[in-house]
Protein backbone atom coordinates (compact mmCIF):
# COMPACT_ATOMS: atom_id res chain seq x y z
CA UNK A 1 0.00 0.00 0.00
CA UNK A 2 2.97 2.29 0.25
CA UNK A 3 2.70 3.41 -3.42
CA UNK A 4 -0.75 4.86 -2.68
CA UNK A 5 0.75 7.03 -0.02
CA UNK A 6 3.33 8.59 -2.35
CA UNK A 7 0.71 11.13 -3.46
CA UNK A 8 1.35 12.97 -0.22
CA UNK A 9 4.73 14.02 -1.67
CA UNK A 10 2.90 15.76 -4.56
CA UNK A 11 0.23 17.17 -2.30
CA UNK A 12 2.76 18.75 0.02
CA UNK A 13 4.99 20.26 -2.71
CA UNK A 14 3.16 22.75 -4.90
CA UNK A 15 5.91 23.04 -7.55
CA UNK A 16 5.98 19.27 -8.00
CA UNK A 17 2.18 19.27 -8.20
CA UNK A 18 2.22 21.96 -10.95
CA UNK A 19 4.84 19.98 -12.91
CA UNK A 20 2.75 16.84 -12.51
CA UNK A 21 -0.38 18.62 -13.74
CA UNK A 22 1.51 20.01 -16.74
CA UNK A 23 2.73 16.53 -17.68
CA UNK A 24 -0.76 15.02 -17.48
CA UNK A 25 -2.39 17.88 -19.43
CA UNK A 26 0.33 17.74 -22.09
CA UNK A 27 -0.28 14.06 -22.66
CA UNK A 28 -3.98 14.79 -23.14
CA UNK A 29 -3.16 17.69 -25.43
CA UNK A 30 -0.68 15.73 -27.50
CA UNK A 31 -3.10 12.87 -28.03
CA UNK A 32 -6.15 15.04 -28.74
CA UNK A 33 -4.76 18.13 -30.48
CA UNK A 34 -1.48 17.26 -32.18
CA UNK A 35 -2.94 14.65 -34.58
CA UNK A 36 -5.29 17.31 -36.02
CA UNK A 37 -2.22 19.05 -37.43
CA UNK A 38 -0.83 16.08 -39.33
CA UNK A 39 -3.68 13.64 -40.03
CA UNK A 40 -4.65 14.02 -43.68
CA UNK A 41 -8.32 13.31 -43.06
CA UNK A 42 -8.66 16.24 -40.68
CA UNK A 43 -7.03 18.78 -42.99
CA UNK A 44 -9.51 19.32 -45.80
CA UNK A 45 -8.82 22.01 -48.37
CA UNK A 46 -12.06 23.53 -49.69
CA UNK A 47 -12.60 25.82 -52.68
CA UNK A 48 -13.98 29.28 -52.07
CA UNK A 49 -13.01 30.10 -48.50
CA UNK A 50 -11.38 33.53 -48.31
CA UNK A 51 -10.35 35.88 -45.49
CA UNK A 52 -12.96 38.35 -44.26
CA UNK A 53 -13.21 41.76 -45.92
CA UNK A 54 -12.43 44.70 -43.63
CA UNK A 55 -16.16 45.44 -43.23
CA UNK A 56 -16.97 41.80 -42.48
CA UNK A 57 -14.06 41.64 -40.04
CA UNK A 58 -15.44 44.64 -38.14
CA UNK A 59 -18.89 43.02 -38.22
CA UNK A 60 -17.34 39.87 -36.82
CA UNK A 61 -15.68 41.87 -34.05
CA UNK A 62 -19.12 43.32 -33.19
CA UNK A 63 -20.54 39.79 -33.19
CA UNK A 64 -17.86 38.84 -30.66
CA UNK A 65 -18.26 42.07 -28.67
CA UNK A 66 -22.01 41.62 -28.26
CA UNK A 67 -21.54 37.97 -27.30
CA UNK A 68 -23.75 36.57 -30.05
CA UNK A 69 -21.91 33.25 -29.65
CA UNK A 70 -23.46 32.78 -26.21
CA UNK A 71 -26.84 32.11 -27.82
CA UNK A 72 -26.02 31.28 -31.46
CA UNK A 73 -23.76 28.48 -32.63
CA UNK A 74 -21.97 28.43 -35.97
CA UNK A 75 -21.59 24.70 -36.33
CA UNK A 76 -23.96 22.46 -38.25
CA UNK A 77 -23.15 18.98 -37.05
CA UNK A 78 -23.38 15.98 -39.38
CA UNK A 79 -26.75 14.93 -37.99
CA UNK A 80 -29.90 14.45 -40.03
CA UNK A 81 -32.09 17.01 -38.30
CA UNK A 82 -29.42 19.71 -38.43
CA UNK A 83 -28.63 19.16 -42.10
CA UNK A 84 -32.38 19.16 -42.87
CA UNK A 85 -32.91 22.48 -41.16
CA UNK A 86 -29.71 24.43 -41.63
CA UNK A 87 -28.14 22.97 -44.78
CA UNK A 88 -24.87 21.16 -45.46
CA UNK A 89 -22.90 20.27 -42.33
CA UNK A 90 -20.12 22.72 -41.51
CA UNK A 91 -16.64 22.03 -42.82
CA UNK A 92 -13.58 22.81 -40.76
CA UNK A 93 -12.22 24.89 -43.63
CA UNK A 94 -15.20 27.23 -43.43
CA UNK A 95 -13.94 28.64 -40.15
CA UNK A 96 -10.23 28.44 -41.01
CA UNK A 97 -9.83 32.22 -40.86
CA UNK A 98 -11.75 32.62 -37.61
CA UNK A 99 -9.52 34.01 -34.87
CA UNK A 100 -11.12 33.13 -32.51
CA UNK A 101 -13.67 30.66 -33.89
CA UNK A 102 -17.36 31.26 -33.22
CA UNK A 103 -18.64 27.68 -33.18
CA UNK A 104 -20.38 28.29 -29.87
CA UNK A 105 -21.81 25.58 -27.70
CA UNK A 106 -25.36 26.70 -26.99
CA UNK A 107 -28.39 27.32 -29.15
CA UNK A 108 -30.82 29.60 -27.42
CA UNK A 109 -31.32 31.02 -30.91
CA UNK A 110 -30.84 29.13 -34.15
CA UNK A 111 -27.50 28.11 -35.63
CA UNK A 112 -26.07 30.85 -37.85
CA UNK A 113 -23.44 28.90 -39.78
CA UNK A 114 -25.44 29.27 -43.03
CA UNK A 115 -27.60 32.30 -42.30
CA UNK A 116 -25.88 34.19 -45.15
CA UNK A 117 -28.42 34.96 -47.88
CA UNK A 118 -31.30 33.39 -45.98
CA UNK A 119 -32.96 36.67 -45.03
CA UNK A 120 -32.98 40.11 -46.61
CA UNK A 121 -30.88 43.02 -45.35
CA UNK A 122 -34.08 44.86 -44.38
CA UNK A 123 -35.10 41.92 -42.21
CA UNK A 124 -31.73 41.86 -40.46
CA UNK A 125 -31.98 45.59 -39.82
CA UNK A 126 -35.49 45.40 -38.36
CA UNK A 127 -34.60 42.26 -36.45
CA UNK A 128 -31.52 43.83 -34.88
CA UNK A 129 -33.42 46.95 -33.85
CA UNK A 130 -36.37 45.05 -32.39
CA UNK A 131 -36.48 41.26 -32.90
CA UNK A 132 -40.13 41.07 -31.89
CA UNK A 133 -41.20 43.43 -34.67
CA UNK A 134 -40.65 40.57 -37.13
CA UNK A 135 -40.55 37.45 -34.95
CA UNK A 136 -43.18 37.90 -32.21
CA UNK A 137 -42.06 34.88 -30.18
CA UNK A 138 -38.38 35.83 -30.17
CA UNK A 139 -36.59 36.30 -26.86
CA UNK A 140 -33.52 37.93 -28.43
CA UNK A 141 -32.61 41.34 -27.01
CA UNK A 142 -32.73 44.35 -29.32
CA UNK A 143 -29.48 45.91 -30.56
CA UNK A 144 -30.94 49.21 -31.72
CA UNK A 145 -27.75 51.20 -31.21
CA UNK A 146 -26.02 49.33 -34.04
CA UNK A 147 -27.93 51.30 -36.69
CA UNK A 148 -27.08 54.58 -34.96
CA UNK A 149 -23.40 53.96 -34.27
CA UNK A 150 -20.82 54.61 -36.99
CA UNK A 151 -18.20 51.85 -37.26
CA UNK A 152 -14.91 52.49 -35.54
CA UNK A 153 -12.50 51.75 -38.38
CA UNK A 154 -9.44 53.46 -36.94
CA UNK A 155 -7.75 50.17 -36.08
CA UNK A 156 -8.83 48.07 -39.02
CA UNK A 157 -5.36 47.93 -40.61
CA UNK A 158 -3.76 46.98 -37.28
CA UNK A 159 -6.45 44.40 -36.73
CA UNK A 160 -5.69 42.85 -40.12
CA UNK A 161 -1.95 42.87 -39.38
CA UNK A 162 -2.57 40.94 -36.17
CA UNK A 163 -4.78 38.48 -38.05
CA UNK A 164 -2.01 38.14 -40.66
CA UNK A 165 0.54 37.45 -37.92
CA UNK A 166 -1.79 34.69 -36.69
CA UNK A 167 -1.80 33.11 -40.14
CA UNK A 168 -4.67 34.70 -42.06
CA UNK A 169 -3.32 35.45 -45.56
CA UNK A 170 -3.92 39.21 -45.63
CA UNK A 171 -1.50 40.68 -48.18
CA UNK A 172 0.15 44.08 -47.84
CA UNK A 173 -2.14 45.29 -50.61
CA UNK A 174 -5.22 44.19 -48.66
CA UNK A 175 -4.00 45.94 -45.54
CA UNK A 176 -3.10 49.09 -47.48
CA UNK A 177 -6.58 49.24 -49.02
CA UNK A 178 -8.43 48.32 -45.83
CA UNK A 179 -10.22 51.63 -45.38
CA UNK A 180 -11.04 52.03 -49.07
CA UNK A 181 -12.42 48.47 -49.25
CA UNK A 182 -14.49 49.06 -46.14
CA UNK A 183 -16.11 52.18 -47.57
CA UNK A 184 -16.61 50.59 -50.99
CA UNK A 185 -18.36 47.54 -49.60
CA UNK A 186 -20.88 49.62 -47.68
CA UNK A 187 -21.38 52.08 -50.54
CA UNK A 188 -20.54 50.56 -53.94
CA UNK A 189 -21.08 53.89 -55.72
CA UNK A 190 -18.24 55.46 -53.81
CA UNK A 191 -15.41 53.13 -54.77
CA UNK A 192 -13.98 50.42 -56.97
CA UNK A 193 -16.12 47.30 -56.43
CA UNK A 194 -14.12 45.28 -58.98
CA UNK A 195 -10.90 45.87 -57.04
CA UNK A 196 -12.69 44.85 -53.82
CA UNK A 197 -13.96 41.64 -55.40
CA UNK A 198 -10.54 40.98 -56.92
CA UNK A 199 -9.10 40.96 -53.42
CA UNK A 200 -12.11 39.27 -51.80
CA UNK A 201 -13.95 37.07 -54.34
CA UNK A 202 -17.77 37.12 -54.15
CA UNK A 203 -17.76 39.95 -51.59
CA UNK A 204 -21.22 41.56 -51.49
CA UNK A 205 -21.12 45.33 -51.89
CA UNK A 206 -24.26 47.26 -51.02
CA UNK A 207 -25.77 49.54 -48.43
CA UNK A 208 -26.58 46.83 -45.91
CA UNK A 209 -28.50 48.91 -43.37
CA UNK A 210 -30.42 51.06 -45.87
CA UNK A 211 -28.88 54.27 -44.54
CA UNK A 212 -26.41 55.77 -47.02
CA UNK A 213 -25.35 58.61 -44.71
CA UNK A 214 -22.87 56.58 -42.67
CA UNK A 215 -21.16 53.21 -42.44
CA UNK A 216 -22.74 51.95 -39.24
CA UNK A 217 -22.10 48.98 -37.02
CA UNK A 218 -25.29 47.50 -38.48
CA UNK A 219 -23.71 47.72 -41.96
CA UNK A 220 -20.71 45.76 -40.70
CA UNK A 221 -22.66 43.14 -38.76
CA UNK A 222 -25.17 42.52 -41.57
CA UNK A 223 -22.30 42.29 -44.10
CA UNK A 224 -20.76 39.62 -41.88
CA UNK A 225 -24.05 37.73 -41.35
CA UNK A 226 -24.84 37.78 -45.08
CA UNK A 227 -21.61 35.97 -45.99
CA UNK A 228 -21.78 33.32 -43.27
CA UNK A 229 -21.68 29.87 -44.83
CA UNK A 230 -22.09 31.22 -48.35
CA UNK A 231 -18.48 30.93 -49.50
CA UNK A 232 -18.38 27.26 -50.45
CA UNK A 233 -20.39 26.25 -53.52
CA UNK A 234 -21.81 22.91 -52.39
CA UNK A 235 -22.98 22.02 -55.88
CA UNK A 236 -19.25 21.61 -56.63
CA UNK A 237 -18.22 20.15 -53.29
CA UNK A 238 -17.44 16.43 -53.42
CA UNK A 239 -18.67 15.06 -50.11
CA UNK A 240 -17.51 11.55 -50.98
CA UNK A 241 -13.87 12.57 -51.40
CA UNK A 242 -13.28 12.75 -47.69
CA UNK A 243 -15.55 10.39 -45.82
CA UNK A 244 -14.79 10.21 -42.16
CA UNK B 1 -6.50 3.07 1.02
CA UNK B 2 -5.59 4.62 4.32
CA UNK B 3 -2.55 3.14 5.93
CA UNK B 4 -3.63 1.27 9.06
CA UNK B 5 -0.93 2.76 11.20
CA UNK B 6 -2.42 6.26 10.62
CA UNK B 7 -5.97 5.15 11.34
CA UNK B 8 -7.48 6.90 14.30
CA UNK B 9 -11.04 6.92 15.49
CA UNK B 10 -12.83 10.22 15.95
CA UNK B 11 -14.32 10.23 19.41
CA UNK B 12 -17.41 12.29 18.54
CA UNK B 13 -18.66 10.43 15.44
CA UNK B 14 -16.93 7.14 16.04
CA UNK B 15 -15.66 7.23 12.43
CA UNK B 16 -12.09 6.70 11.24
CA UNK B 17 -10.07 9.77 10.33
CA UNK B 18 -7.57 10.13 7.50
CA UNK B 19 -4.82 10.86 9.97
CA UNK B 20 -4.39 14.41 8.61
CA UNK B 21 -4.45 16.98 11.37
CA UNK B 22 -4.43 20.76 10.85
CA UNK B 23 -4.29 22.96 13.91
CA UNK B 24 -5.83 20.20 15.97
CA UNK B 25 -8.67 19.62 13.48
CA UNK B 26 -8.68 16.13 12.01
CA UNK B 27 -10.38 15.02 8.78
CA UNK B 28 -12.98 12.27 8.76
CA UNK B 29 -12.30 9.48 6.30
CA UNK B 30 -15.44 9.35 4.17
CA UNK B 31 -14.53 7.42 1.04
CA UNK B 32 -16.58 7.65 -2.19
CA UNK B 33 -19.68 5.47 -2.04
CA UNK B 34 -18.87 2.02 -3.35
CA UNK B 35 -21.68 2.07 -5.96
CA UNK B 36 -20.29 5.32 -7.39
CA UNK B 37 -16.77 3.99 -7.49
CA UNK B 38 -17.76 0.78 -9.24
CA UNK B 39 -19.74 2.69 -11.88
CA UNK B 40 -16.69 4.88 -12.41
CA UNK B 41 -14.52 1.79 -12.97
CA UNK B 42 -17.21 0.38 -15.27
CA UNK B 43 -17.09 3.49 -17.48
CA UNK B 44 -13.34 3.01 -17.86
CA UNK B 45 -13.92 -0.57 -18.98
CA UNK B 46 -16.71 0.66 -21.29
CA UNK B 47 -14.31 3.09 -22.97
CA UNK B 48 -12.13 0.16 -24.02
CA UNK B 49 -15.13 -1.30 -25.83
CA UNK B 50 -15.71 2.11 -27.41
CA UNK B 51 -12.12 2.19 -28.72
CA UNK B 52 -12.72 -1.15 -30.41
CA UNK B 53 -16.06 -0.25 -32.00
CA UNK B 54 -15.63 3.42 -32.96
CA UNK B 55 -12.83 5.55 -34.50
CA UNK B 56 -10.67 6.66 -31.59
CA UNK B 57 -6.90 6.58 -31.33
CA UNK B 58 -4.71 8.75 -33.58
CA UNK B 59 -1.80 6.91 -35.20
CA UNK B 60 1.16 8.15 -37.23
CA UNK B 61 -0.57 8.55 -40.60
CA UNK B 62 -4.14 7.62 -39.82
CA UNK B 63 -6.31 6.62 -36.88
CA UNK B 64 -7.95 3.46 -35.59
CA UNK B 65 -11.14 3.19 -37.62
CA UNK B 66 -13.10 0.91 -35.33
CA UNK B 67 -14.40 -2.59 -35.91
CA UNK B 68 -17.38 -1.56 -38.06
CA UNK B 69 -15.79 1.31 -39.97
CA UNK B 70 -18.38 3.81 -38.69
CA UNK B 71 -17.93 7.31 -40.14
CA UNK B 72 -20.05 10.32 -39.17
CA UNK B 73 -20.27 11.67 -42.73
CA UNK B 74 -21.30 8.28 -44.11
CA UNK B 75 -23.86 7.94 -41.34
CA UNK B 76 -25.54 11.27 -42.05
CA UNK B 77 -25.51 10.61 -45.79
CA UNK B 78 -27.20 7.26 -45.25
CA UNK B 79 -29.80 8.80 -42.97
CA UNK B 80 -30.56 11.49 -45.53
CA UNK B 81 -30.80 8.86 -48.28
CA UNK B 82 -33.22 6.87 -46.14
CA UNK B 83 -35.28 10.03 -45.65
CA UNK B 84 -35.30 10.62 -49.40
CA UNK B 85 -36.47 7.07 -50.02
CA UNK B 86 -39.20 7.49 -47.44
CA UNK B 87 -40.39 10.69 -49.10
CA UNK B 88 -39.92 9.42 -52.66
CA UNK B 89 -43.56 8.46 -53.18
CA UNK B 90 -44.82 11.93 -52.25
CA UNK B 91 -42.00 13.76 -53.98
CA UNK B 92 -42.54 11.91 -57.27
CA UNK B 93 -46.25 12.75 -57.19
CA UNK B 94 -45.50 16.45 -56.71
CA UNK B 95 -42.63 16.38 -59.18
CA UNK B 96 -44.82 15.12 -61.98
CA UNK B 97 -47.57 17.71 -61.57
CA UNK B 98 -47.74 21.44 -62.26
CA UNK B 99 -48.72 23.72 -59.37
CA UNK B 100 -52.14 24.13 -61.00
CA UNK B 101 -52.66 20.35 -61.19
CA UNK B 102 -51.59 20.02 -57.58
CA UNK B 103 -54.05 22.70 -56.48
CA UNK B 104 -56.87 20.98 -58.42
CA UNK B 105 -56.29 17.58 -56.81
CA UNK B 106 -57.37 17.40 -53.16
CA UNK B 107 -54.88 14.61 -52.49
CA UNK B 108 -51.87 16.43 -54.00
CA UNK B 109 -52.96 19.72 -52.48
CA UNK B 110 -52.95 18.19 -49.02
CA UNK B 111 -49.43 16.82 -49.59
CA UNK B 112 -48.10 20.10 -50.97
CA UNK B 113 -49.70 22.16 -48.22
CA UNK B 114 -48.25 19.88 -45.55
CA UNK B 115 -44.75 20.18 -47.01
CA UNK B 116 -45.21 23.87 -47.77
CA UNK B 117 -46.30 24.68 -44.24
CA UNK B 118 -43.16 23.16 -42.74
CA UNK B 119 -40.82 24.85 -45.22
CA UNK B 120 -42.68 28.14 -44.74
CA UNK B 121 -42.28 28.05 -40.97
CA UNK B 122 -38.50 27.78 -41.14
CA UNK B 123 -37.71 29.87 -44.19
CA UNK B 124 -40.48 32.37 -44.87
CA UNK B 125 -42.14 33.05 -41.50
CA UNK B 126 -39.34 35.26 -40.10
CA UNK B 127 -40.30 37.94 -42.64
CA UNK B 128 -43.85 37.09 -43.75
CA UNK B 129 -45.08 35.97 -40.32
CA UNK B 130 -46.05 32.52 -39.07
CA UNK B 131 -49.45 32.73 -40.78
CA UNK B 132 -48.24 34.70 -43.79
CA UNK B 133 -49.67 37.91 -42.33
CA UNK B 134 -46.52 39.92 -43.02
CA UNK B 135 -45.13 42.84 -41.05
CA UNK B 136 -44.26 46.46 -41.75
CA UNK B 137 -42.18 46.29 -44.92
CA UNK B 138 -42.82 42.59 -45.45
CA UNK B 139 -45.87 41.75 -47.59
CA UNK B 140 -48.96 40.02 -46.26
CA UNK B 141 -49.47 36.84 -48.30
CA UNK B 142 -53.07 36.25 -47.21
CA UNK B 143 -54.61 39.07 -49.22
CA UNK B 144 -55.05 39.44 -52.97
CA UNK B 145 -52.79 42.52 -53.25
CA UNK B 146 -49.68 41.28 -55.04
CA UNK B 147 -46.60 43.33 -55.72
CA UNK B 148 -45.05 40.94 -58.24
CA UNK B 149 -48.11 38.90 -59.18
CA UNK B 150 -50.20 36.16 -57.60
CA UNK B 151 -50.42 33.47 -60.28
CA UNK B 152 -48.63 30.17 -59.76
CA UNK B 153 -45.94 31.21 -62.23
CA UNK B 154 -45.46 34.61 -60.60
CA UNK B 155 -45.23 33.20 -57.08
CA UNK B 156 -42.80 30.46 -58.12
CA UNK B 157 -40.62 32.96 -59.98
CA UNK B 158 -40.49 35.23 -56.92
CA UNK B 159 -39.65 32.39 -54.52
CA UNK B 160 -37.10 30.84 -56.85
CA UNK B 161 -35.08 33.91 -57.80
CA UNK B 162 -36.07 36.45 -55.18
CA UNK B 163 -36.49 40.19 -55.44
CA UNK B 164 -33.37 42.33 -55.94
CA UNK B 165 -31.44 39.31 -54.73
CA UNK B 166 -27.91 38.28 -55.71
CA UNK B 167 -29.32 35.87 -58.32
CA UNK B 168 -28.92 36.86 -61.99
CA UNK B 169 -32.58 36.11 -62.77
CA UNK B 170 -33.89 37.96 -59.75
CA UNK B 171 -36.82 40.35 -60.11
CA UNK B 172 -35.28 43.79 -60.28
CA UNK B 173 -38.05 46.25 -61.03
CA UNK B 174 -36.98 49.77 -60.28
CA UNK B 175 -36.48 50.61 -56.62
CA UNK B 176 -38.33 53.76 -55.66
CA UNK B 177 -35.96 56.75 -55.79
CA UNK B 178 -35.12 58.79 -52.71
CA UNK B 179 -37.00 61.86 -53.91
CA UNK B 180 -36.12 63.96 -50.89
CA UNK B 181 -32.61 62.81 -50.06
CA UNK B 182 -31.46 63.01 -53.67
CA UNK B 183 -33.06 66.44 -54.13
CA UNK B 184 -35.58 65.38 -56.79
CA UNK B 185 -38.50 66.97 -54.94
CA UNK B 186 -38.80 69.81 -52.48
CA UNK B 187 -40.22 69.27 -49.02
CA UNK B 188 -43.57 70.95 -49.77
CA UNK B 189 -43.91 68.84 -52.92
CA UNK B 190 -43.30 65.66 -50.93
CA UNK B 191 -45.87 66.63 -48.33
CA UNK B 192 -48.38 67.58 -50.99
CA UNK B 193 -48.02 64.31 -52.90
CA UNK B 194 -48.25 62.34 -49.64
CA UNK B 195 -51.55 64.11 -48.89
CA UNK B 196 -52.70 63.48 -52.47
CA UNK B 197 -51.95 59.75 -52.19
CA UNK B 198 -53.76 59.57 -48.85
CA UNK B 199 -56.78 61.35 -50.32
CA UNK B 200 -56.85 58.96 -53.29
CA UNK B 201 -56.70 56.05 -50.86
CA UNK B 202 -59.77 57.42 -49.11
CA UNK B 203 -57.96 58.59 -45.98
CA UNK B 204 -58.58 61.79 -44.01
CA UNK B 205 -56.49 64.70 -45.29
CA UNK B 206 -55.88 68.05 -43.64
CA UNK B 207 -58.08 70.77 -45.14
CA UNK B 208 -55.03 72.93 -45.85
CA UNK B 209 -53.36 70.21 -47.95
CA UNK B 210 -52.37 71.37 -51.45
CA UNK B 211 -53.98 68.52 -53.41
CA UNK B 212 -53.60 70.27 -56.75
CA UNK B 213 -49.82 70.46 -56.32
CA UNK B 214 -49.87 66.86 -55.09
CA UNK B 215 -51.73 65.73 -58.20
CA UNK B 216 -49.19 67.49 -60.45
CA UNK B 217 -46.21 65.97 -58.58
CA UNK B 218 -47.85 62.55 -58.72
CA UNK B 219 -48.44 62.74 -62.47
CA UNK B 220 -44.85 63.89 -63.13
CA UNK B 221 -42.98 61.57 -60.75
CA UNK B 222 -45.05 58.68 -59.43
CA UNK B 223 -47.46 57.72 -62.22
CA UNK B 224 -44.72 56.22 -64.38
CA UNK B 225 -44.38 53.27 -61.96
CA UNK B 226 -47.50 53.37 -59.78
CA UNK B 227 -49.78 54.10 -62.75
CA UNK B 228 -52.00 57.11 -63.52
CA UNK B 229 -54.64 55.60 -61.24
CA UNK B 230 -52.11 54.66 -58.52
CA UNK B 231 -53.00 50.98 -58.80
CA UNK B 232 -49.40 49.96 -59.29
CA UNK B 233 -47.50 48.04 -61.96
CA UNK B 234 -46.33 44.55 -61.33
CA UNK B 235 -43.69 44.61 -64.10
CA UNK B 236 -41.65 47.00 -61.98
CA UNK B 237 -42.87 45.85 -58.58
CA UNK B 238 -44.68 49.12 -57.87
CA UNK B 239 -47.37 48.65 -55.25
CA UNK B 240 -51.00 49.65 -55.47
CA UNK B 241 -51.05 52.78 -53.30
CA UNK B 242 -54.73 53.68 -53.45
CA UNK B 243 -56.20 50.60 -51.79
CA UNK B 244 -56.59 49.91 -48.08
CA UNK B 245 -53.61 47.52 -47.94
CA UNK B 246 -50.33 49.17 -46.99
CA UNK B 247 -46.92 47.54 -47.14
CA UNK B 248 -45.45 50.02 -44.68
CA UNK B 249 -48.11 52.13 -43.01
CA UNK B 250 -50.86 54.54 -44.12
CA UNK B 251 -49.82 57.23 -41.67
CA UNK B 252 -48.59 60.46 -43.22
CA UNK B 253 -45.14 60.39 -41.62
CA UNK B 254 -44.37 56.91 -42.96
CA UNK B 255 -45.49 57.84 -46.47
CA UNK B 256 -43.35 60.99 -46.38
CA UNK B 257 -40.40 58.98 -45.09
CA UNK B 258 -40.82 56.55 -48.00
CA UNK B 259 -40.96 59.31 -50.60
CA UNK B 260 -38.02 61.11 -49.01
CA UNK B 261 -35.67 58.10 -48.64
CA UNK B 262 -37.05 55.75 -51.27
CA UNK B 263 -38.19 52.16 -50.97
CA UNK B 264 -37.11 48.96 -52.62
CA UNK B 265 -37.23 45.95 -50.39
CA UNK B 266 -35.53 42.72 -51.33
CA UNK B 267 -36.17 39.02 -50.91
CA UNK B 268 -33.51 36.30 -51.09
CA UNK B 269 -33.47 33.75 -53.89
CA UNK B 270 -34.34 30.28 -52.65
CA UNK B 271 -33.04 28.24 -55.56
CA UNK B 272 -29.88 26.56 -54.31
CA UNK B 273 -31.08 26.56 -50.71
CA UNK B 274 -34.39 24.76 -51.24
CA UNK B 275 -34.93 21.94 -53.75
CA UNK B 276 -37.39 22.19 -56.66
CA UNK B 277 -40.16 20.17 -55.02
CA UNK B 278 -40.01 22.26 -51.85
CA UNK B 279 -40.23 25.45 -53.93
CA UNK B 280 -43.22 23.98 -55.79
CA UNK B 281 -44.89 23.02 -52.50
CA UNK B 282 -44.28 26.53 -51.17
CA UNK B 283 -45.75 28.01 -54.34
CA UNK B 284 -48.94 26.00 -53.89
CA UNK B 285 -49.01 26.77 -50.17
CA UNK B 286 -48.63 30.53 -50.61
CA UNK B 287 -51.15 30.50 -53.47
CA UNK B 288 -53.63 28.71 -51.20
CA UNK B 289 -53.26 31.18 -48.32
CA UNK B 290 -56.11 33.22 -49.70
CA UNK B 291 -55.00 35.49 -52.49
CA UNK B 292 -53.86 33.15 -55.27
CA UNK B 293 -54.86 34.20 -58.77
Amino acid sequence: MSLWNKHSILEKNSILLVIGILIVVSIGGLVEIAPLYYLKSTIEAVEGVRPYTPLELIGRNIYVREGCYTCHSQMIRPLRDEVERYGHYSLAAESMYDRPFQWGSKRTGPDLARVGGKYSDEWHREHLIDPRSVVPASIMPGYSWLVRTPVDARNIAVDMKVQAALGVPYSDEMIKNARADLLTQANPDAGDVDALQERYPKALARDFDGDPRAVTEADALIAYLQMLGAQVDFSLYDGKANLR
Amino acid sequence: MADNKHEQIDTVTGKATTGHVWDGVSELNTPLPRWWLWIFYATIVWSVGYWIVYPSWPLVTSYTEGAFGWKSRVAVTQELDALRTQRAAIVSKLEGATPKEIADSPELLALARAQGRVAFADNCAPCHGAGGGGAKGFPNLNDDDWIWGGTFEDIEQTIRFGVRSVHDESRQGSPMPAFGRDGLLKNEEIEAVADFVRSRAGLQVDAKADLALGARVFADNCAVCHGEDGKGKREVGAANIVDAIWLYSPDRATIIEGIRNGRGASMPNWVGRLDDVTIKALTVYVHSLGGGE
